[in-house]
């Protein structure tokens, strides 16, 4: 029993992990560069939830809306504003720069907001849980989940059945093919940035609910995020989507062996040791990932 | 339709074409036949806007059009057909076509540019769900052609489509240009096989070290003592 409560509980934040995790393989899959500040875009989605709810006294839920938007603005203005810039150095070049956005983003959330741990404590799901024969959900964590999935539906309907998605697609796999069908591929760099910080600022303003906002979160979840991005293979939608469940179950079922057996080494506190583990082991067996095409 | 004067392009500063001219009439086929790094690929890749000039001109129509972009010459109604291996391997043959059409807005137009690709080339539509790239080098070839059809270019540039190809192949391919040809669209070809390509088209130039430095009629060219002494082994 406690176990299927672990797996249930699991799924439902695999789902906003896979969420996380989405905009930045698309961002990698389009232009090959790892966005080290995607944990920072999370930060600022649960910020500007915080806030509205704060000074405008709107429900948590309500402000979502607010993160998304926030999150595109936030991922189209690194987009022109810095990465396009960066694109025409070494690939190093890149590397640091998104690193020096993440730094960047950390200290003016620190000089801005403080330090301070900020909780939503009033809302609509706020504190409320749902029981279901046996099992407890909180509803802010199941709000989560099911708007995780359905956000995420919709990026993937997006991608594969429309025309702009499938040129995206295109200029994922080959840039220089996809500029000879006449897409204009900077353009579609730009839409991967906002797809990325629009998706992940949701992400944001779903976890507020239920988790602390400070200007250092964001680290503790792109750790998560980098791992389903590798696990799913780097640039793959649906790799990323199964990585992120697998990765949520993972560390919500390990810890109820470890109960189950009276361990303290199998405790929470190893509960993402054993995330990395199957990371680890599967770049191992299988280095393009789960559902992998790049090298 | 196509007018390249005098152009010359370079690569990270070293000139790779020194000086070419060709022009391409409506509804004409033509050929740039040379060696291995005579600069014909470049030459193609230069008129479809990945390439910058550094001296010269390129007329499309009226309309001065070196120095824009790729996405923007597609538009005008030029399209490069690049070699096979850029096909989207991991996408299927009918998504690859579509992807093709992304400049054509109009359903019915893609439908019938789909219906012509298909005609052209019937073993595209009997592998319409299959992943490109699990098709073979022809069938590549095809994908990489039909592709570029969808578009539904007023110029259709070929660079080397029988490249890698055996021999019944090359045959079958180049057969298909002249099909192509025979619907009436202009096609700028490049091609390592030399006689095949000046017996399908109307002109032809010979490229050698990045300058164009013989051209006229195919015949001609193919009757000319050192074009057969160079490149046919006469």
């Amino acid at each position: 029993m406690l176990i299927a409560d672990a797996l249930l509980q699991g799924i439902l934040m695999g789902l906003l992990f896979a969420l996380v995790a989405l905009g930045l393989t698309v961002i990698f899959g389009v232009m090959d560069i790892v966005n080290f500040a995607h944990g920072e875009f999370l930060m600022i989605g649960m910020y500007s939830v915080y806030w509205t709810n704060f000074f405008f006294h709107v429900d948590p839920l309500i402000a979502l809306p607010v993160s998304a938007v926030i999150g595109v603005l936030l991922g189209l203005a690194s987009y022109y504003w810095f990465i396009k810039y960066l694109l025409r150095g070494p690939a190093i070049a890149q590397l640091f720069g998104t690193f020096g956005l993440m730094l960047f983003l950390q200290y003016s959330a620190m000089f801005l907001f403080s330090a301070d741990y900020r909780m939503i404590d009033k809302g609509l799901l706020v504190g409320k849980s749902l029981s279901v024969g046996p099992f407890i959900f909180d509803w802010t964590k199941l709000a989560a989940g099911i708007l995780s999935l359905i956000a995420f539906a919709v990026v993937y309907y997006f991608l594969n059945r429309t025309r702009i998605g499938k040129a995206l697609q295109a200029t994922a796999l080959n840039k220089e093919a996809a500029s000879y069908m006449g897409i204009r591929t900077d353009r579609m760099n730009a839409l991967a940035w906002a797809i990325g910080g629009g998706t992940v600022g949701i992400a944001g303003g779903l976890l507020v609910n239920f988790y602390y906002a400070y200007p250092m979160v964001g680290i503790l979840f792109v750790m998560i995020a980098f791992a389903c991005v590798a696990l799913g293979g780097f640039g793959s939608i649906n790799g990323v989507f199964f990585a992120g469940l697998l990765v949520g179950i993972l560390e919500m079922v390990f810890p109820v062996f470890g109960h189950l057996i009276g361990s303290d080494f199998l405790g929470p506190h190893f509960k993402f040791t054993v995330v990395y583990l199957a990371y680890f082991i599967i770049v191992v067996v299988r280095p393009q990932g789960l559902f992998g095409w790049k090298n | 339709m196509l007018k390249v004067s005098e152009i010359e392009v370079r690569y990270s500063g070293i000139p790779i074409i020194h000086n070419v001219s060709l022009v391409v009439n409506d509804g004409e086929l033509v050929t740039v036949v040379g060696a291995n790094g005579a600069g014909k690929s470049t030459l193609l890749k230069t008129i479809a806007g990945a390439l910058r000039t550094s001296k010269g001109t390129i007329h499309f129509g009226n309309e001065e059009i070196q120095g824009l972009s790729t996405p923007e010459i597609v538009r005008k109604g030029i399209t490069y057909v690049p070699e096979a291996r850029l096909i989207f391997g991991p996408l299927t043959v009918e998504e690859n076509l579509e992807i093709g059409a992304y400049i054509v807005n109009d359903a019915a137009q893609k439908k019938s540019n789909l219906d012509f690709v298909y005609h052209l080339f019937p073993r595209l539509a009997d592998r319409k769900k299959q992943l490109g790239g699990t098709l073979s080098g022809g069938e590549q070839q095809m994908l990489a052609i039909g592709r570029g059809l969808m578009s539904n270019p007023k110029l259709l540039m070929l660079d080397e489509p029988s490249l890698g190809l055996m021999p019944k192949l090359v045959d079958e391919m180049l057969g298909a240009v002249a099909k192509l040809r025979g619907t009436g669209k202009t096609i700028l070809l490049v091609e390592q096989n030399v006689r095949e390509s000046l017996e399908l088209a109307d002109r032809g130039y010979v490229l050698q070290t990045g300058r164009t430095i013989l051209e006229g009629t195919g015949a001609e060219l193919l009757n000319t003592e050192s074009i057969r002494k160079a490149f046919l082994g006469l």
